[in-house]
């Protein structure tokens, strides 16, 4: 019956087990990409019963397959699978450059499972109270990961992200007890029934209002931290910048997507029962303090991977600012913008880890002249960085437009702030990456090939999705989008 | 009309939940401070047992023998230990002097009983009155987190913050489904294991708990 959705959830809880005992073995990266392999096959098999007969709701009610989630399922399988495989030569890598030892190593790739299947469980669950189980979990397996290198810097970063995302955490399980208090009056005690999504959606009408937005205000703030919200932000660029390179790619491609949605699954019923705005301006008003902080800060940094850390900031203010928007148009862009900047945002990490290994440092200053020893990575960190600053035809471009069109519609006095922001962010990151790409270099070799097919595999379907929206994809997002307008 | 006598019990165990937490900010012996953490936790058993028996829900027995496995025995067990394996004894001066502390606290408070009436008002369990109480809780245990320097007392904050949370979600619906409280309880369980790892990897580091080396990574100008 649910088959593929057990798949999907046991395949990387295997792998976490399995990597846990051999996890320094010579062929344990190849053997982690089998797992990330195996898990997104059962993620397209899922799809492909979804497609096929819609919304499921399987064992015992506890998960929830619809239009929303199961493209977050994909992208995160799929994201997944192509980090494994870029981890296989970086981590090698850093293997022989002492940087990790044997232990390290098999922590780091039975936590990479662990993390994948949290946030899987997350995406999938019906049951909020099990989602935020999920997402604080998500946060303990990778806090190690930060730390993996030892330093004082990766220390105090690790530190950082779990005490704030701990206590932003533990807002949002006020927040679910808020929610389950609301429910429970209307659903009656028999409890298991009282957390379940699919239930309250049902009956969000008759929630009481009063509680339901001071539920709101706590998941925004609690989940808001996970998404890298201004001014709950300060974890984001240290977890990014001094974990290893693949963890960057996922934490920035996909944890930050699962907690956006945990948000969005949030505000679909509290704005059912609220009659006010609340929500709609909280989102907004939280995504444009985000773009317009993250643009600044942009130009203040000097390590690499801190400058597109922030550039995730801004994106999921963007994208949160969309959603709090609402409406059909916005929300199908909000979608779609989650899509195009995962997929970029972990190909220029791919390049960066590379690029970064090269030139043996993060800081900007000390990566010249990629073009030179390695034209493939020049060009895919000049490409990506093209793709994430929203030029034309890349993907990125046309959630831009669609979100800044209907900003111009529905909440004009947003859109000149929003312009200022891309246009401040355009400069900061073209003026960064441009000498690191072209110019005199300093790089050296490198004892295993860099892995470039994900890179240009990401890009390339960032292309195509700014030119051409494949016609059921463009249904699924339509869906998806009715979805959260609450139809 | 008087209260029946099980329920000005249980007022009584949340008032005493309160005082703790303000012992808990105007302390700082870290001994002391785990040994108050356990003994909130016995309290929070001890009302999840009295409700239990009250309201006949059998899932509250769970919940309390959850609570005191992990949280009275279990949680303070492991931070004694850590703080004689790591040599923390003492936390230095707070950010903000004790009195000032206390003040900040009493405000806090009032604050709290404002935020929760909309919920009391609702609420149609017996316990309503004691959510003013559990928001304050939650609240006083940040304000230990922010006051803080060593990393071990603001763990301990954090715990604190988990108990007011569960006493929150006892008095408002008589506890979460059971799935979710499991849930909460492993990964309440899989931090402190973390960071157990975590205090011994910033001590070989550091050579200190102390927070202010966790200060460098800063904005360049």
């Amino acid at each position: 019956m649910s088959v593929e959705l057990i798949l999907l959830l046991a395949m990387p809880l295997l792998g976490a087990v399995t990597l846990g005992a051999y996890g320094a073995r010579r062929w344990a990266p190849d053997l982690n990409v089998a797992f990330s392999l195996a898990t997104f096959l059962a993620a397209c098999a899922l799809t492909a019963r979804v497609i096929g007969e819609g919304m499921q709701v399987m064992l015992r009610e506890q998960f929830l397959i619809d239009p929303f989630n199961v493209f977050l399922v994909t992208l995160t399988a799929f994201v997944g699978l192509t980090t494994a495989i870029f981890s296989r030569p970086y981590m090698r890598v850093e293997r022989e450059h002492g940087r990790v030892s044997a232990a390290q190593l098999r922590l780091y790739h039975s936590m990479y499972q662990l993390f994948m299947t949290t946030m899987l469980v997350a995406l999938t669950t019906n049951n909020l109270g099990l989602m935020w189980v999920a997402m604080e979990a998500a946060t303990l397996s990778t806090v190690l990961l930060v730390t993996l290198y030892r330093t004082p810097a990766s220390l105090e970063a690790g530190w950082k992200y779990f005490i704030l995302c701990g206590v932003g955490i533990a807002q949002a399980l006020f927040g679910t007890i808020l929610l389950y208090f609301a429910a429970e009056k209307v659903l009656g005690a028999e409890g298991v029934s009282a957390l379940l999504w699919t239930h309250l959606n049902a009956v969000k009408g008759q929630l009481e209002p009063a509680v339901l937005g001071l539920a709101f205000v706590f998941l925004l703030v609690g989940y808001g931290t996970k998404v890298g919200l201004a001014p709950l932000h300060n974890w984001l660029p240290d977890a990014h910048a001094e974990g290893p390179t693949p963890i960057s790619a996922v934490l920035s491609g996909l944890l930050l997507n699962v907690a956006i949605y945990a948000v969005v699954r949030c505000k679909v019923l509290v704005e059912g029962s609220l009659t006010s705005e609340l929500p709609s301006r909280m989102l907004m008003g939280f995504g444009l303090v985000s773009v317009v902080l993250a643009a600044f800060f942009l130009w203040r940094q000097r390590d690499i991977k801190r400058l597109f850390a922030y550039s995730s900031i801004e994106h999921m203010g963007i994208i949160t600012f969309a959603f709090g928007m609402g409406g059909p148009v916005a929300n199908f862009a909000a979608l779609l913008h989650m899509t195009v900047h995962s997929l970029t945002k972990s190909a220029i990490f791919f390049a960066v880890g590379h690029a970064a290994q090269k030139a043996g440092s993060q800081l900007m200053d000390d990566i010249r002249g990629l073009i030179t020893v390695s034209p493939t990575i020049g060009w895919g960190l000049m490409l990506g960085s093209l793709a994430i600053l929203g030029m034309p035809p890349f993907g990125v471009f046309a959630s831009e437009f669609l979100i800044l069109t209907t900003a111009m519609k529905q909440q004009p006095w947003a859109t000149p702030i929003l312009l200022m922001a891309l246009g401040v962010a355009f400069a900061a990151i073209f003026g960064r990456v441009q000498p690191m790409v072209f110019g005199e270099t300093t790089a050296k070799r490198l004892p295993h090939p860099p892995a470039l097919l994900p890179v240009f595999t990401h890009l390339g379907l960032v292309l195509m999705l700014g030119v051409f929206i494949p016609p059921y994809l463009a249904d699924w997002y339509r869906a998806a989008a009715r979805l959260i307008g609450g139809e | 009309m008087p209260l029946p006598l099980d329920l000005q019990i249980l007022n009584a165990l949340a008032a005493l939940l309160l005082l703790l937490s303000f012992a808990m900010l105007s302390q700082r012996r870290i001994v002391t401070l785990v040994n108050l953490l356990a003994f909130q936790g016995a309290l929070l058993c001890a009302a999840t047992l009295l409700l239990a028996w009250r309201t006949g829900e059998n899932h509250l027995y769970l919940s309390a023998l959850l609570t005191l496995t992990l949280k009275v025995v279990f949680l303070p067990w492991l931070l004694h230990r850590l703080i004689r394996r790591l040599g923390v004894y003492w936390d230095t001066e707070p950010v903000l002097n004790i009195p000032g502390t206390m003040l900040i606290a009493l405000l806090i408070v009032v604050f709290s009983f404002g935020l929760a009436q909309p919920i009391s008002e609702l609420a149609s369990t017996a316990t309503r009155n004691a959510i003013g109480i559990a928001v304050a809780v939650i609240l006083l245990a940040f304000l230990t987190m922010i006051t803080r320097r060593k990393a071990m007392s603001q763990v301990v904050g954090f715990l604190s913050m988990e108990n007011g949370l569960f006493f929150g979600a006892m008095s408002a619906t008589y506890g979460m489904p059971m799935i979710v409280e499991l849930g909460v309880a492993l990964d309440v369980l899989v931090a402190m294991l973390v960071l157990g790892v975590f205090f011994f990897q910033i001590r070989e580091q550091f050579d200190s708990l102390d927070l202010h080396h966790l200060e460098s990574l800063k904005e360049e100008e």
